[in-house]
């Protein structure tokens, strides 16, 4: 028998049967389009923290006061410049001092606007270490830095909230009690794998936050860029040797800061992602086996109601492995039809819950591959016992079963 | 030539405790072109004995050579290959498959004949297949019901299908196990002169009734009883089917012809 004829048989029987068909199927359809979705669902907010940890910086080092009830604070700006200095390490360095605000703007189109957000006092470098992007206008340099301007610039949301469409550059507004003038527009950077919004944010130089917002000596933090990424070990040791020399720190004193590694949050986050996907595609994996298991149900009720059937293949010259193919062919296109409107499914619930519900989701070619091959395998091995059990009937009693 | 050599042969069964001696020790021996008909009371072994003959079943003792083919040696495989290109079998059931059409009915032998069996060698192209299945119906009067399925025919008209689909592959003999058994006398004639037809050409038959009637058309007799042949005689008085269906037929044409008449007036 060639497996032309062989397809068209087990087509013919199952669209004999549609309903019973296809309720067949339903496990596996379920089953496929279960684990492709899940599967989806999980590399695409992997890949969406993924993207966004590549946009704070992998070379991200940030050194932070440390947690818990120690000494306060005592980051300072000579701290930056000791370290801007020295270390052989660090490509960009800026001092962060960032606190809540109030800002106020629109005063010269009659009408006025308050927005709560957060101001970053930072240097030109925080554009690098970041990866901000400046839309329109530009970012504060050194000097505004030096000269303590009052300048800042918006990101996407406040300049919306403040000035609607107009273009805010050139604009004033306050932030506290103080007048700034607006310089630039940050790029957008969306909402963070955290879900905040990153563009609510107004950016000032670093010494005018501290001396007119936050009025005090120390900084909130020191971010910086390794050179590469391969150096962060050395360049976290490096600035914790420069930060204890700074602050005169004795041999074997607690140190008062933190030196903290992006790219190590990064990885436990996307480890945590990755072991809810594949929990997450092993629970769909079930329902998949679960669905072999109703094709195996299925199939030893067809081989029972068709052991007539096979004993007049039987008569005629059919071998067992004719008996055998036949029903095994008819469970793997029975799984592979159900694979296959399970992956359509998939596909359609996936762009739904990207496109509408906003969860993102991808669905990469490897997944369908293995969904249709896994459900395939389905097929073949919850087959396989029906098929045998029809191949090893004996003629006689085969065609003697009423 | 002998078709089929049987001898010593024994098929035993075992039920529970009991062991059943369906066949015990039966020498059988068939010329090419017989026309063999088994008969005896239920139970004496007849629908066991098809069995073997139709490499369905393995005696337990004996030798059994089918056209020069020593059966003993052979494993399922080559016992499904036998039944494919020697042997065409025709049930009491009619045996067809539902809900499929008379034609792929005749051709389902075709489709499982395998590369280099003796008479045609290879598998047939499917047109090919088709055209055989067709003709084949046609020889048995079926050629304007090719798309029928069995549930759309009578019985007679599908034991004629099932006779067309045993000869479809040109077997080296037909068996047949009480075709006639759920037939009534006019399909009955119709099914015997099928097969007197066929063994006009050369046809091989062997087949089981328990109708002197319709032993009466085969040219020999063999009687079982107990599981072995009791006797073994040709047919002294041979009937010709075809006569016997004109003269029915023509016997029912004038019954109807008064009802019809009577209905008229
Ligand atoms: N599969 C079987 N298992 C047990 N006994 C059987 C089986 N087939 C047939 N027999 C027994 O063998 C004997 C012959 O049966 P069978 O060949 O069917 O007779 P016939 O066809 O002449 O009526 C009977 O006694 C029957 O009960
Ligand atoms: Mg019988």
């Amino acid at each position: 028998m060639t497996a032309a004829k062989l397809v068209t048989l087990s087509a013919r029987s199952i669209f004999r049967n549609k309903m019973r068909s296809l309720l067949t199927s339903l496990g596996i359809i379920i089953g496929v389009c279960s684990v492709i979705v899940m599967v989806a669902v999980g590399q695409g907010s992997q890949e969406q923290v993924k993207r966004q940890i590549a946009a704070m910086g992998t070379n991200l080092i940030m050194v932070m006061p440390p947690r818990g009830p120690q000494q306060g604070n005592r980051l300072t700006t000579a701290d930056v410049k000791k370290i801007r200095e020295e270390s052989s390490y660090i490509s960009a360095v800026s001092g962060v001092s960032r606190g809540s605000v109030t800002v106020v703007g629109g005063e010269g189109a009659g009408e006025e606007a308050n927005w709560s957000t957060t101001f970053y006092g930072v240097e030109p470098d925080y554009l690098l270490i970041k990866q901000w992007e400046v839309a329109s206008g530009e970012f504060f340099a050194d000097k505004d830095n030096a000269a303590r301007s009052k300048v800042a610039v918006l990101g996407t949301t406040v300049a919306a909230k403040l000035f609607g469409s107009e273009d805010p550059v050139g604009q004033r507004l306050r932030i506290g009690s103080q007048p700034f003038t607006v310089v630039g527009v940050l790029a957008s950077k969306g909402s963070s794998a955290m879900g905040d919004d990153q563009d609510d944010v107004v950016m000032v130089p670093l010494d005018t936050a501290i001396n007119r917002l936050s009025r005090g000596r120390y900084m909130g933090s020191i971010e910086m860029s390794a050179v590469k990424e391969e150096y962060m070990d050395a360049a976290q040791a490096e600035i914790t040797t420069i930060l204890r020399e700074a602050h005169r720190l004795a041999e074997g004193a607690t140190a008062d800061f933190d030196v903290m590694n992006q790219s190590q949050i990064i990885e436990t986050a996307s480890a945590t992602s990755k072991t809810l996907t594949t929990l997450l595609a092993a629970i769909a994996g079930v329902s998949l086996v679960v669905g072999g298991i109703g094709i195996m149900n299925i199939m030893l009720v067809s081989v029972t109601e068709r052991t007539r059937e096979i004993g007049i293949r039987m008569s005629v010259g059919a071998r067992r492995r004719d008996i055998l193919l036949q029903f095994l062919s008819e469970s793997v296109i029975l799984s592979l039809l159900g694979g296959v409107a399970g992956i359509l499914l998939a596909l359609a619930i996936a762009a739904a819950l990207d496109k509408l519900a906003g969860v993102p989701a991808l669905v990469q070619p490897g997944v369908i591959a293995v969904s249709a091959a896994f459900a395939a395998a389905v097929g073949i091995f919850f087959g396989f016992y029906p098929a045998r059990k029809a191949a090893d009937l004996y003629p006689i009693d085969a065609l003697r079963y009423e | 030539m002998a078709i089929i050599e049987m001898s010593g042969i024994k098929r035993h069964y075992q039920v529970g405790e009991v062991l059943v001696r369906a066949i015990r020790g039966l020498e059988l021996s068939v010329e090419s072109g017989e026309f063999v008909s088994v008969m005896g009371p239920s139970g004496s072994g007849k629908s066991t004995l098809m069995n073997i003959l139709g490499c369905l079943d393995k005696p337990t003792e004996g030798s059994y050579v089918l056209d020069g083919i020593d059966t003993r040696a052979a494993g399922p495989d080559e016992f499904a290959d036998i039944r494919n290109q020697k042997i065409g079998f025709v049930f009491q059931g009619f045996n067809l498959l539902a809900r499929t059409s008379a034609l792929e009915n005749v051709e389902l032998p075709l489709f499982y004949r395998r590369e280099g069996g003796p008479g045609r060698g290879g598998r047939g192209r499917k047109g090919e297949q088709l055209e055989r299945a067709r003709k084949a119906l046609e020889e048995v009067g079926l050629g304007g019901r090719l798309d029928h399925k069995p549930s759309q025919l009578s019985g007679g008209q599908q034991q004629r299908v099932a006779i067309a689909r045993a000869m479809v592959a040109d077997p080296a003999f037909i068996l047949a196990d009480e075709p006639t058994g759920n037939l009534d006398s006019e399909m009955t004639l119709e099914v015997m002169s099928l097969f007197q037809e066929l063994n006009e050409r050369g046809k091989t038959i062997v087949m089981v009734t328990h109708e002197p009637e319709v032993a009466a058309y085969t040219k020999r007799v063999v009687t079982m009883r107990d599981g072995a042949i009791v006797s073994d005689r040709p047919v002294a008085e041979r009937r010709r089917a075809a006569e016997d269906l004109r003269a029915w037929q023509a016997e029912h044409a004038s019954l109807s012809g008064v009802k019809d008449e009577a209905r008229a007036s």
